[in-house]
């Protein structure tokens, strides 16, 4: 038997594609529109989901006998919140460059409605290997998403991949552009995040046509 | 054991605990790190200074300042003079670079307050260019920068950086494309009085070979964060515009 069990394992790999938490489950739709104008963002959200859902998941689930359920969201909130505020403190003072980068999205993470969305669904039922996995494995859906919507916003609208020009200097017109190829501008808008997750979800959904709901 | 945690009394003696256990978390994590990231923005300020005058290690698209070790050493043999201006007083200060602009433009919305105006003067082979710290507002949060510039008002070189706009978008005035537009760029018109510098879209000059109509080019989708840098650069530096006279008349 290999490190995870069967049934483990699915924890992992569901939310990468049938309980995909984006496309599936419709969580995490604000910072995907939010951020996701260039693949880099779009990494660096999905890094820092994955370690505060994953830490987070663990936390609620070693706390779920105690809290009381009356006050379990606000409970849920200040963990959130609190690892947020302490990875941000720790990388200001031992990784200034990298704490700059981050400090657009901790607002991002803590109102995350995926963070608040596993610890309710799974880590307050479950215990703290199987909520560690199950959080790494919505992140990885997430980031899986926002990768895609990333990849798709930047090369079109900006013509770039992670900040190199692929496709050709617009001003210089090279590449693609000598041929009369324009950026679209509507890319960088939000509301394109909104249509590429609907398109992945159509091409989801044909592909796999137990995922519609009866009408 | 199980513990009836529905109970009135229990939430709130678990709410009184969870309240003081992670506010003491946050409070030592706060006081133990401080040292450090005190540090770190000091010399963040001293790299942000030293790139506007172009001293950096950019590559060709990268945004890379003087690194941490060398920095002190370029600082004070660049910086030759560091000024404090209030008022018509106008002082030495070694350590003129540590004051809080944000907290002298918040104190200057009293009109009798005089805003002390730090002022970095670097005086070398190649010329004099004096560096202005500049704050202003963008479209989610602050924005701030340092502007080199000439005594003629010509732009030497710019730094931007914000707090918290957004990616990809008003995010990008801290990129080379962007803030590399500025250099060169007269902050005077034509007839030489001064009116800053526009970033405007559409102005068909996107390579900004134009240095003397006062516009950079805008980043598309960022209206308000390129607004922002506008009246950041002219409101901020239409304060020192008398300094600048006075320097003419001597």
């Amino acid at each position: 038997m290999g490190l995870l069990s069967k049934k483990d394992a699915k924890l992992i790999t569901d939310p990468l594609s049938d309980d995909n938490p984006i496309t599936i489950q419709v969580l995490g739709i604000c910072s995907a529109l939010a951020i996701t104008a260039e693949l880099e963002a779009s990494i660096v959200m999905a890094v820092s989901v994955m370690f505060v859902l994953g830490v987070g998941n663990v936390v609620i689930s070693l706390m779920r006998n105690i809290i009381p359920s009356k006050i379990r969201i606000i409970v849920q909130l200040i963990v959130v919140a609190t690892l947020v505020i302490i990875v941000d403190l720790v990388l200001k003072a031992f990784a200034y460059e990298l704490s700059k980068t981050l400090s657009v999205f901790v607002g991002l993470i803590i109102t995350n409605c995926i963070i608040m969305g596993r610890f309710e669904a799974f880590a307050l039922a479950n215990g703290p290997w199987r909520s560690f996995l199950d959080g790494i494995g919505n992140s990885l859906g997430y980031g899986l998403i926002l990768i895609l919507v990333g990849f798709f916003r930047e090369l079109l609208g900006s013509g770039t991949l992670l900040g190199y020009k692929v496709l050709g200097d617009p001003i210089e017109l090279t590449g693609l552009y000598a041929f009369g190829y324009e950026n679209n501008g509507f890319m960088l808008l939000s509301p394109m995040a909104l249509i590429i997750v609907g398109l992945i979800i159509w091409v989801q959904r044909s592909r796999n046509t137990s995922l519609i709901e009866d009408e | 054991m199980a513990i009836n945690t529905d109970k009135n009394s229990y939430t709130i003696i678990f709410a009184i605990i969870m309240v003081v256990v992670v506010g003491s978390i946050l409070a030592f994590a706060s006081q133990g790190l401080k040292g450090d990231i005190d540090e770190n923005k000091r010399i963040e300020k001293q790299q942000n200074i030293l790139y506007a005058l172009g001293i950096n290690e950019n590559d060709e698209s990268s945004v890379t300042f003087v690194s941490k070790s060398k920095v002190a050493k370029l600082f004070s043999k660049n910086i030759t003079e560091q000024l404090v201006i209030q008022g018509t007083d106008v002082t030495e200060n070694n350590e003129a670079y540590l004051i809080d602009v944000k907290k002298q433009k918040a104190l200057a919305k009293d009109p009798s307050y005089a805003r002390k105006l730090p002022l970095f003067i670097s005086e070398s082979k190649s010329g004099t260019y004096y560096v202005i710290p500049i704050l202003g507002k963008g479209l989610w949060d602050a924005i701030w920068g340092y502007i080199a510039v000439d005594k003629n008002m010509v732009i030497k070189g710019v730094f931007f950086d914000h707090k918290g706009e957004t990616p990809g978008l008003g995010a990008n005035i801290n990129k080379r494309f962007f803030m590399d537009d500025f250099t060169g760029e007269h902050l005077n018109n034509a007839s030489g009085k001064f009116t800053g510098v526009v970033v405007t879209k559409g102005n068909g000059d996107p390579r900004n070979n134009n240095k003397i109509d006062n516009k950079v080019d805008a980043i598309a989708g960022s209206t308000i964060t390129g607004n922002g840098v506008t009246s950041m650069v002219k409101d901020e530096l239409k304060l020192y515009i008398p300094y600048f006279k006075s320097l003419k008349n001597n």
